[in-house]
């Protein structure tokens, strides 16, 4: 086992020296596969989302299946574009010379993903990767298992497996796939293991790109349409894998005065969803497995938090299930303010004005998303610029990561680099500078043995003077 | 403490080339830590190496940046404008002053401090200047796109059928991308933001340089910083301390003098990024260090930069390349830069041609000590002259080789073909002695370099356009520069930074900015247009939609839409 990964990455590597991934063709060869892939197994993918999470169909089109085909979509249509090299103004400093800037491909990547999305997020970064004329190993999250074993049987029957390689496994096989050498690490996941990861991308100098989480607020406003917006909240928290998102709406806040308004419209809005006994709904995911279930459980009985439901509650420890659960105003020290919550929780905290949420919210840790409900436009601006998150979205939730033109990625705890779309060929790219100069044109103020006349045109080249300049290109001063 | 390190490092790692090289747990830092502590809050003396202010103190001004940042100081766009042009006018006023010491620290001929420092500080200040505005200003992420693809979509679908084959035209298809039609409609933007205090190790080489050029980045996109100079370039270190303070607001960005042992204590800190300059294996210490916080870091490092010398056609064409070497090896820092040139390859056939016009051209340009920059010190002298000793590399010396300990200054040193596994071929030189490896192809020295880790440059003097694109194709760097060297450094609208060994992140220009930056995507929606099509509970219906959407038969959609079929 350990040879046949030792001799997977070696071969990945030798294909990548030997040429094999850099071709336009077999880039968009690679993508079109993924994008067959999704398209002719579509059901095997759907079952296996339903084992592994319990996952409603819809939610699998609508979240993994869709999106993986349009990345490849739009891949495939952008790739020529994204891979030809850009001019750049060369400065006359150098005349004559040209500047650009050439992507290349950075060689052998690493991806790690999560269980939560668990074709997503291993697809996604993939489909960038590939793009970007890398070969790939990857690592699928072992907390979807059956999704992890349907990668390894179908990446090879759709794309060339000589160069993508899926290598399953659990921590073991991931500490030693870290040990290897790689020209970049893309992991998703927790910050804890993010640490670890890092760690070891410090011993070879790799890049490493972190998709961490956070808690992600949700500020609402009083002036919003309350119906929509509890709509949008609540599609966002429980139809986004029952809160298993990294962007999945953590906790509320807001005024006082409106937090009745609001819980009653996500009560209302949550039956019309789920029925009146949200654990017999086939549209909501279960918990993923026992010690997750255990954590939330954890959360839920916590003794100052336990009084403070308002909602829900309900849970089966046998199937997984946890119903949508509400709480307000739960403690700030409570062990569900200070974690990320990840599942079906969702605390509502208050304030007396909306303006309060802004010192809340910053006196956390950065989020990768921040959301806030209001038609207020001076309220939205104010919260741009005083909220640092990786992504903001206004009067929704989560749906920003659809778009392919804006980077999706963490800022502080929530992780470094962006992916999506141009972002994500750039991850997993170099930019290499190319200059080109002529041979005219020799400023012999560059070289020694140094004088005071040469200082003068090359303070006045530096300083951006026209008569220096073109002095210096005619190769002045004369003589020694 | 001493010993060439690079011995047993790994083939490329500029093992003693570094500013904070005593950087690990020994014994020689435990004390230095305890003579840092003992000093207490008295003043630190700067003029011993490693001297550093007393940790308290350096608490107190790490917590003030912090404090700064979060009142919000930084970020007008007016702050940004006032700190370049205070560093400008520092640049402008100090200049002499900046002049000696980058000669007290290296001997650099105040021509040199102004062509690589001074000079390219102020041209880089003056561009973030002009171009600030533009920078810090959201782009706007195509959000008519969804109307475009909406048109589009529903215009050419209801005449095509799309099914999805391998070979279909995929240009025409545009993003359709099915989920902007349920979030339509929205305004994208993508809105740079500071990252928060960030710190920057820089490096002895290009002391002022180094610091400053990625100081305009951070102050540009609106950050507290703290600068960390290199110990090892003493007098540039205590120019910037005094001066800064001055001529920038002293509560925003700050000067933290010292050695390893500072360096350690300021990883212990939260940073929102860090930059570091220096070699591989600090590089490692630094980045391991910033695993606590999860600190996003850049590391510019070094490498051996090849230099591919094809026979270039004409006499003066050959004499101005033959410039451009001896500029890229000698002239800059003496060979202690991390772009300089560090060996040449040239056919067999060619060298002798090439020695005799580097030598001719050497004794024109650099005819005494005063022409070159001097090594930084005691330490690297040995280390250089250590190269040197390898008998089979000493046989190798085709040109100077002159070594004069007590002005610590190395003569212009030529040599060819010096054994492939000396010490002088495997780790990088950072020193004013040029190998000639010869080739029987030019086309051979592409296998050369690939064989060997990613520089940060490479460099090729050509007049072959073939040859040019196969080395951008098939070598990797962090750049590539034809029938030039170094200047690269200096075109802003190029990126800056390695790749692989040569480390990652890149700055200079617009990426200074973007490398202290967060790109924030910024999505605003109404409450007009609300597709339930989104919301479970999901039936028959809505999943019926939802296949035609993702078989792009808008036809069918529109009709079950309307409850006109199922």
């Amino acid at each position: 086992m350990v040879e046949s990964r030792a001799a997977a990455v070696q071969e990945l590597r030798a294909r990548f020296a030997a040429g094999q991934t850099r071709p336009a063709e077999w880039r968009a060869a690679q993508l079109r596969g993924g994008l067959r892939m999704a398209t002719e197994m579509e059901a095997e993918i759907c079952d296996a989302l339903h084992a592994d999470l319990g996952k409603p169909k819809t939610e699998a089109h609508v979240h993994e299946l869709s999106l993986i085909k349009s990345s490849c979509l739009f891949a495939l249509k952008n790739l020529k574009k994204w891979m030809k090299p850009q001019k750049v103004p060369a400065k006359l400093m150098n005349f004559p010379s040209t500047a650009r800037i050439t992507p290349e491909p950075l060689g052998l990547v690493l991806v790690i993903s999560a269980w939560n999305y668990p074709l997503l997020l291993s697809l996604d970064p993939v489909i960038g990767a590939i793009a970007a004329g890398n070969a790939v190993a990857l690592k699928p999250s072992e907390g979807a298992p059956a999704m992890s074993s349907l990668l390894a049987e179908l990446l090879p029957r759709f794309v060339d497996g000589t160069c993508i390689k899926v290598i399953e496994g659990g921590v073991k096989e991931t500490t030693a796939l870290l040990n290897q050498k790689w020209d970049k690490i893309f992991y998703t996941g927790n910050s804890r293991v993010g640490r670890v990861v890092m760690t070891a991308a410090a011993k070879h100098l790799t890049p490493a790109v972190l998709e961490l989480g956070g808690k992600c607020p949700v500020v609402v406003d009083s002036n919003v349409d309350l119906h929509i917006a509890a709509k949008r909240i609540a599609a966002g928290k429980w139809g986004c894998n029952n809160g298993q998102a990294c962007i999945a709406p953590d906790f509320i806040i807001t005024t006082q005065a409106f937090a009745p308004k609001l819980l009653e419209s996500l009560k209302k809005v949550l039956e019309k969803f789920y029925g009146k006994d949200p654990l017999l709904s086939a549209d909501l995911s279960r918990v993923v497995n026992a010690s997750h279930f255990g954590r939330l459980k954890g959360l839920m009985d916590e003794e100052m938090v336990s009084d403070k439901i308002v909602f829900g509650g309900q849970r089966d420890e046998q199937q997984l299930k946890i119903a949508p659960t509400i709480f307000l105003d739960v403690p700030l020290d409570s062990a569900i303010m200070k974690e990320e919550i990840f599942g079906p929780l969702l605390p509502i905290l208050t304030v007396d004005k909306i303006h309060e949420s802004f010192g809340l919210i910053n006196s956390m840790a950065k989020p990768l998303a921040a959301y806030l409900f209001t038609r207020d436009s001076e309220l939205q601006n104010q919260f741009e610029g005083a909220i640092s998150a990786g992504g903001m979205l206004f009067n929704d939730t989560s749906i920003h990561l659809t778009n392919p033109y804006l980077p999706f990625g963490g800022v502080g705890e929530s992780g470094t680099g962006a992916y999506h779309g141009k972002f994500s060929f750039d991850a997993f790219s170099h930019r290499k500078a190319v200059m080109n100069r002529g041979f005219a044109g020799e400023a012999r103020a560059r070289y020694p043995p140094y004088s005071a006349p040469k200082l003068k045109i090359l303070k006045g080249v530096l300083e951006g003077k026209l008569g220096d300049m073109i002095q210096a290109i005619l190769g002045f001063p004369r003589g020694k | 403490m001493g010993a060439p390190v690079a011995i047993n490092g790994p083939i490329g790692e500029r093992a003693i080339t570094c500013s904070h090289s005593q950087w690990s747990t020994g014994a020689a830092e435990q004390s230095e830590r305890v003579r840092a502590e003992s000093m207490g809050s008295m003043v630190a003396s700067v003029e011993e190496i490693g001297a550093a202010a007393a940790p308290q103190a350096v608490e107190r001004r790490l917590g003030e940046l912090r404090a700064t940042f979060e009142s919000g100081r930084t970020r007008p766009l007016s702050w940004r404008q006032s700190q370049l042009r205070g560093l400008l006018r520092l640049l402008a006023d100090k200049e002499e002053e900046a002049f000696r010491a980058l000669h007290d620290d290296l001997g650099k001929h105040r021509a040199e401090a102004y062509r690589d420092e001074v000079g390219v500080l102020t041209k880089s200040a003056n561009a973030a200047l002009r171009e600030i505005g533009k920078w810090a200003a959201p782009e706007k992420a195509s959000s008519t796109h969804y109307l475009v693809t909406l048109q589009r979509i529903l215009f050419v679908r209801l005449a095509h059928q799309l099914l999805l084959e391998p070979n279909s035209a995929v240009s025409w298809m545009g993003a359709q991308v099915w989920v902007p039609l349920v979030a339509f409609p929205a305004s994208a933007q993508v809105v740079p933001e500071p990252l928060g205090v960030v710190l920057i190790f820089s490096c002895w080489n290009f002391p002022l340089g180094l610091s400053l050029e990625p100081l305009i980045g951070a102050i540009a996109a609106g950050n507290a910083v703290a600068l960390k100079p290199s110990e090892l370039a003493p007098a540039t270190a205590r120019f910037l301390e005094e001066n800064i303070g001055e001529y920038l607001d002293a509560t925003a960005v700050k000067v933290i003098q010292g050695g390893p042992a500072v360096g350690e204590q300021l990883m212990e800190h939260r940073w929102d990024k860090v930059l570091f300059t220096g070699c591989p294996r600090v590089a490692r210490v630094v980045m391991a260090a910033a695993v606590k916080h999860l600190t996003p870091v850049a590391l510019e490092l070094g490498g051996k930069c090849p230099c591919i010398f094809d026979a270039v056609a004409g006499r003066r064409n050959l004499q101005t390349s033959v410039n451009r070497v001896i500029f890229a090896k000698w002239s800059s820092c003496a060979g202690q830069a991390c772009i300089a040139i560090d060996y040449v390859l040239v056919e067999e056939r060619f060298a002798p041609t090439l020695i005799k016009l580097l030598k001719s051209t050497l004794k024109r340009f650099i005819a005494d000590s005063d022409q070159m920059a001097r090594i930084v010190n005691g330490r690297h002298f040995q280390r250089l002259s250590n190269l040197l000793k390898d008998p089979a590399v000493a046989a190798s010396i085709l040109h100077g080789g002159g070594l004069d300990a007590k002005n610590l200054s190395i003569e212009p040193t030529i040599l060819l073909n010096p054994p492939l596994d000396s010490a002088i071929m495997t780790e990088e030189i950072f020193g004013p002695l040029l190998p000639i490896i010869t080739v029987k192809k030019i086309e051979d020295s592409i296998a050369f370099v690939r064989a060997r880790p990613k520089p940060l440059a490479v460099y090729a003097f050509t007049d072959s356009a073939p040859l040019k694109r196969r080395i951008v194709e098939e070598t990797s760097s962090g750049s590539v520069t034809f029938n030039d060297a170094v200047v690269q450094f200096g075109v802003d609208t190029l990126p800056f930074g390695g790749v692989g060994q040569s480390g990652f992140g890149q700055y200079h220009g617009k990426y200074s900015f973007e490398m202290f930056s967060h790109k924030k995507a910024v999505l605003r929606r109404g409450f007009l247009v609300e597709a339930m099509l989104r919301y479970p509970p999901w039936d028959e219906q809505k999943i019926a939609m939802m296949r035609h959407l993702f078989r792009y038969d808008y036809v069918r959609f529109i009709f079950t839409f309307l409850g006109l079929r199922r």
